[in-house]
């Protein structure tokens, strides 16, 4: 009698209940697989969360430390500095010129981040080259005058958080591969968000423009 | 937080005067350096060269002293599609929707980041008005920073063409928020690279549903479709203006404008007769 016709007779001969006792006992590996499984997944979860954006992000040091809350205080609001000019167009970060409108000639206080910025900056008149936290890629339009007071009034938290109450410049973080800030895909590798700032891609704008307006738009209304 | 995307719908386009238009090429120049268009480092092969613009040469066909010439400055159309509906026939084909219609104002978009290159929108523009990249943009040292930050260079590729120059839209809409009449875009704000820098000023750009527009009321649109073919849609009640190959249905936003009836000819091809019958036919109020 050969091995299968064997095996097919004991099998015919014993119930199914004593053939799935003997099938577990029989498989001594199963502990040890679901182990190496959790370990295994362990290992993947780690290094996608922990290593996975070590690798995928470089740091950025900003040229100096910039404290926002101090600078809103001294300067009164927003816009003392962020500011929309005449032509509809959205001054952004400022410029040395705009810094020189009251750090003139003396240092402003006693930072070491002010020594830098009269010694490498101010004295050479050099631009200072910022990391830009809310840079959009290249192909994005984003209209400040459209989102802000003199559009849909939206509160510049919304998107940029709480900036002002930040006395620290953080380290900006850029995607190895695309070039961009971090801030776009959000701190979260999984792209989680708690915050309405915690992201922004064309999904969130979109989904805003969908909600607030009732339609995403057209491509170019964003784009160019 | 409110916004609203209702605004009045602007349909933008542009009449050409091809008896002031001398060919002397400064809508294409001026096009391409407004626009970051690459060029290549030998433009004689003009087979794969990019001009969103380009100036097309005609002729009466008749030999001299009767020989007679006429320059056509082509952009991209922005074409309404069949029934004016927006389906354009390079958007209607486009699988990834790199191509859309702005209901909004009329202009045909092209999202470099979303098209990957399959030029099915080059075989099915009737105009040429499509471009491909064989070739990452290189610019001499140095040129990168004359580049227009408003307009977001292409990679090698994928497919470009005539934006109406939708940075100038996005600018004056930008200014007409600031001012706090954003639906009411001036017509003197949004004016389009090569019209500006046409010297003989054979180009007319602004709003074709705005009648206090140059542009309209040279064109005076026909808001009906045309009785003898109802894609046809805004055809011009002006005997002096016409589109390229109107009876298409494509419905072009860019209107051509001529005192020479052999110029106007040439908008399309005619069979023996046709043109006869039809040269006098200028929408419904006029009767052909
Ligand atoms: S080449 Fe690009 S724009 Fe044209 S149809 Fe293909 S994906 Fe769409
Ligand atoms: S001219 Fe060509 S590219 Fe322009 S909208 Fe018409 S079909 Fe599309």
């Amino acid at each position: 009698m050969s091995e299968l016709e064997n095996k097919a007779k004991n099998d015919s001969t014993i119930s199914a209940g004593e053939k799935i006792a003997q099938k577990i006992k029989d498989d001594k590996g199963l502990g040890q697989g679901v182990i190496l499984f959790i370990i295994a997944f362990v290992v993947c979860f780690a290094g996608s969360t922990l290593l996975f954006p070590k690798l995928l992000y470089s740091k950025k040091e900003q040229p100096f430390n910039f404290d926002h809350y101090l600078h809103v205080y001294e300067a009164g609001d927003c816009e003392a500095c962020h500011y929309l000019r005449e032509d509809g167009s959205f001054s952004g970060i400022p410029k040395l010129e705009t810094c020189m409108e009251c750090h003139v000639e003396e240092p402003l206080g006693v930072t070491d981040d002010e020594v830098v910025f009269v010694k490498e900056y101010l004295a050479k008149d050099k631009e200072i080259p910022w990391h830009v936290y809310a840079k959009q890629p290249d192909c994005v339009f984003f209209s400040h005058a459209g989102h802000i007071d003199t559009g849909a009034r939206m509160d510049f938290n919304e998107c940029h958080g709480p900036i002002e109450e930040t006395k620290t410049s953080r380290t900006y973080e850029e995607n190895r591969i695309t070039g961009y800030s971090r801030d776009i895909w959000g701190k979260n590798i999984f792209g989680i968000k708690k915050n309405s700032w915690d992201r922004m891609k064309m999904d969130d704008c979109a989904k805003c423009h969908k909600e607030e307006t009732g339609h995403q738009g057209y491509c170019f209304q964003c784009h160019k | 937080m409110t916004q609203d995307n209702h605004n009045n719908a602007y349909k933008f386009g542009m009449v050409i005067d091809l008896d002031k238009c001398t060919g002397c090429g400064s809508c294409m120049v001026s096009c391409m350096s407004e626009n970051n268009v690459p060029f290549k480092e030998d433009e004689s092969n003009k087979r794969d060269s990019i001009t969103w613009m380009r100036v097309y040469k005609l002729t009466n066909g008749k030999s001299f002293p009767d020989t007679e010439i006429a320059y056509l400055p082509r952009p991209c159309q922005h074409c309404g599609g069949e029934g004016d509906h927006g389906h354009s026939p390079c958007v209607s084909v486009c699988p990834a929707t790199a191509t859309d219609y702005g209901y909004d104002t009329g202009i045909v978009s092209q999202i470099y980041t979303r098209c990957f290159g399959c030029r099915y929108c080059m075989g099915a523009c009737p105009y040429h008005a499509r471009y491909f990249n064989w070739w990452d943009p290189k610019w001499p040292e140095g040129m990168e920073k004359y580049l227009s930050p408003d307009v977001s260079p292409r990679m090698r590729g994928i497919v470009e063409k005539c934006s109406f120059c939708y940075h100038r839209y996005q600018a004056a809409r930008d200014k007409a928020y600031y001012h706090g009449d954003k639906d009411h875009i001036k017509e003197e704000d949004y004016q389009t690279a090569c019209t500006t820098a046409c010297p003989s000023n054979a180009i007319t750009f602004g709003d074709l549903n705005n009648p206090a527009h140059k542009v309209h009321q040279i064109v005076k649109p026909d808001p009906h479709p045309d009785p003898r073919n109802h894609h046809v849609v805004g055809k011009s009640r002006n005997p002096k203006v016409f589109r390229l190959l109107e009876r298409l249905g494509t419905n072009p936003k860019v209107y051509y404008l001529s005192e020479r009836e052999w110029v106007r000819k040439q908008g399309d091809h005619y069979l023996e007769g046709e043109w006869d019958k039809i040269k006098n036919h200028h929408g419904t109020t006029s009767h052909g």
